[in-house]
């Protein structure tokens, strides 16, 4: 049931995909996605490796070029011709597995780049909010630390503040708690927990099936490049009703 | 012992020539104040091309590295020194020996900023182009500082290549150092003059050596 609205808030969605495909060359890695999130929606995305979850994320900021198909942002047709990309990209954050921070800046500095190359804010300015936002994620106290005098942990919070530091529309996480040791995990959720809780918009890739069933308003199961099935939590963990989401999540809880 | 000291160590000969080799040690300092910024600058600006990944300019910018590093830079600047004027294009000789060593450098600092752009993870791309950063401001915020801490030892000896090379100016009668010491020598007929410019070369070069070797050893200490 492709589309199905989660039962949040009524209103225009914040991530509008239509029939969004996408090969690389003779590879259909995406075949037809159609997807609505609407605000302050947490959209959980499993699936097998390979099924095509990251390059959703990614076609979703245009990190990925779609073959074909539609993606609208907050109304923004970010496909368009005349979309200017990075202003839009400034509206969606995005949480990368391996944190992708700055290693030749400060965690202040990592938040604040594009606060001022982007949003044009004077330093000063981009200061106060990124220490608003390295404080959101409880860090105020790591402002002058390089990435690598951080914890994994700690460097995956830093990255959620560089995106939430530009008050994005909606937020993508791709596996944020992969590449993390288990202890440093939970301060990770907590921070989405939190975010969550202020009302962001965010559509989650991962393997943290405790977190979907406890954060998520609805869980979307994708297999080779399609949303096979779809629903809330209870549903969708407590009766599958697709054969294929069976198996991936005996698969899953097996281990 | 004597033998030596009159035909290497001379100090009439040093006291009487040091003015001359002076004034050529300057305009060895000029060629280098303008010819390493430059070749950096401008091998910067290559590689950024070539990082474009637009297919075109990847074509020009190999054939331009691939060809300048190939043709003999003595050569090129005899070429250049002598030849534009004969097709009308006067120059000053210093901008003609600017010219005909940037050619050359900037396509061996262009290989190693190249490398060193390459070096920088996809992610790094990814995270600046996701928060809104043009393709440019990623280069020169996130890409570029990071690429030239990775190369810096090799930014560094070719710097000092590029110092030292700046003697082939000679062959066009460019009044730098070696240039001088080679007048002097024959003016004097005691290879005096020349023990002198070593040393000069020395002065120069020594503190950028230094550096080098202490690059060298915290790029070591990190890994
Ligand atoms: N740049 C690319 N070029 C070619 N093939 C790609 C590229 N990116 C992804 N693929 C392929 O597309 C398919 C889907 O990849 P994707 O990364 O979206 O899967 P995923 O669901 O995120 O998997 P995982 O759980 O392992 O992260 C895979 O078969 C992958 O090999
Ligand atoms: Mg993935």
């Amino acid at each position: 049931m492709p589309g199905t609205r989660g039962a949040v808030t009524p209103g225009p969605p914040i991530l509008d995909v239509r029939g969004l495909r996408k090969s690389f060359g003779p590879l259909e890695v995406l075949k037809g996605i159609d997807l609505l999130v609407d605000p302050q929606e947490l959209v959980f995305v499993i699936g097998p490796s390979g099924s095509g979850k990251s390059t959703l994320l990614r076609c979703c900021n245009r990190l990925e070029e779609p073959s074909s198909g539609h993606v609208w942002v907050d109304g923004v047709d970010i496909l368009a011709r005349a979309t200017d990309i990075n202003a839009v990209r400034r509206t969606i954050g995005m949480v990368f597995q391996s944190f992708n921070l700055y290693p030749h800046m400060t965690a202040l500095g990592n938040v604040t780049l594009a606060l001022r190359k982007v949003a044009g804010f004077a330093r000063p300015e981009a200061e106060t909010r990124g220490h608003v936002a390295l404080e959101r994620v409880d860090l105020a106290e790591k402002a002058a630390a390089y990435p690598n005098e951080l914890s994994g942990g700690q460097q995956q919070r830093v990255a959620i503040a560089r995106a939430l530091a530009l008050e994005p529309k909606i937020m993508l996480f791709d596996e944020p708690t992969s590449a993390l040791d288990p202890e440093l995990v939970g301060s990770v959720l907590a921070v989405m927990r939190n975010m969550r809780a202020s009302g962001m918009t965010m559509v989650v890739v991962s393997h943290e099936m405790r977190f979907a069933r406890e954060a998520a308003d609805r869980v979307i199961f994708m297999d080779h490049g399609e949303i096979v099935e779809e629903g809330p939590p209870e549903r969708i963990f407590g009766a599958p009703e697709e054969g294929r989401t069976r198996a991936f999540l005996a698969s899953v809880f097996d281990r | 012992m004597d033998a030596i000291i009159e035909n290497f160590f001379n100090v009439p000969i040093m006291v009487k020539m040091f003015p001359f080799l002076l004034s050529g040690f300057w305009w060895t300092i000029k060629l280098c104040l303008l010819v390493v910024p430059l070749g950096i600058v401008s091998g910067l600006a290559v590689a950024m091309l070539y990082a474009t990944h637009i297919r075109v300019l990847k074509w020009l910018v190999i054939i331009y590295v691939d060809f300048f590093r190939s043709f003999p830079p003595l050569v090129l600047l005899v070429f250049v020194y002598y030849g534009l004027p004969l097709v009308g294009l006067e120059l000053p000789a210093l901008i003609s020996v600017v010219v005909a060593f940037m050619l050359n450098t900037s396509s061996y600092y262009g290989e190693i900023f190249r490398a060193g752009i390459e070096s920088i993870p996809r992610g790094q791309w990814e995270a600046a182009r996701s928060t809104g950063l043009t393709w440019l401001q990623t280069m020169v915020h996130v890409v570029v500082p990071q690429a030239a801490r990775n190369v810096a030892p090799d930014l560094t000896s070719n710097t000092l290549e590029v110092m030292k090379f700046t003697a082939l100016a000679s062959v066009v009668s460019f009044p730098e150092l070696l240039r001088q010491a080679q007048l002097a020598q024959g003016l004097t007929y005691n290879p005096t003059p020349l023990i002198m410019a070593a040393g000069m070369y020395l002065v120069l070069l020594w503190p950028i050596v230094r550096l080098l070797s202490r690059m060298e050893r915290r790029m070591l200490a990190v890994r």
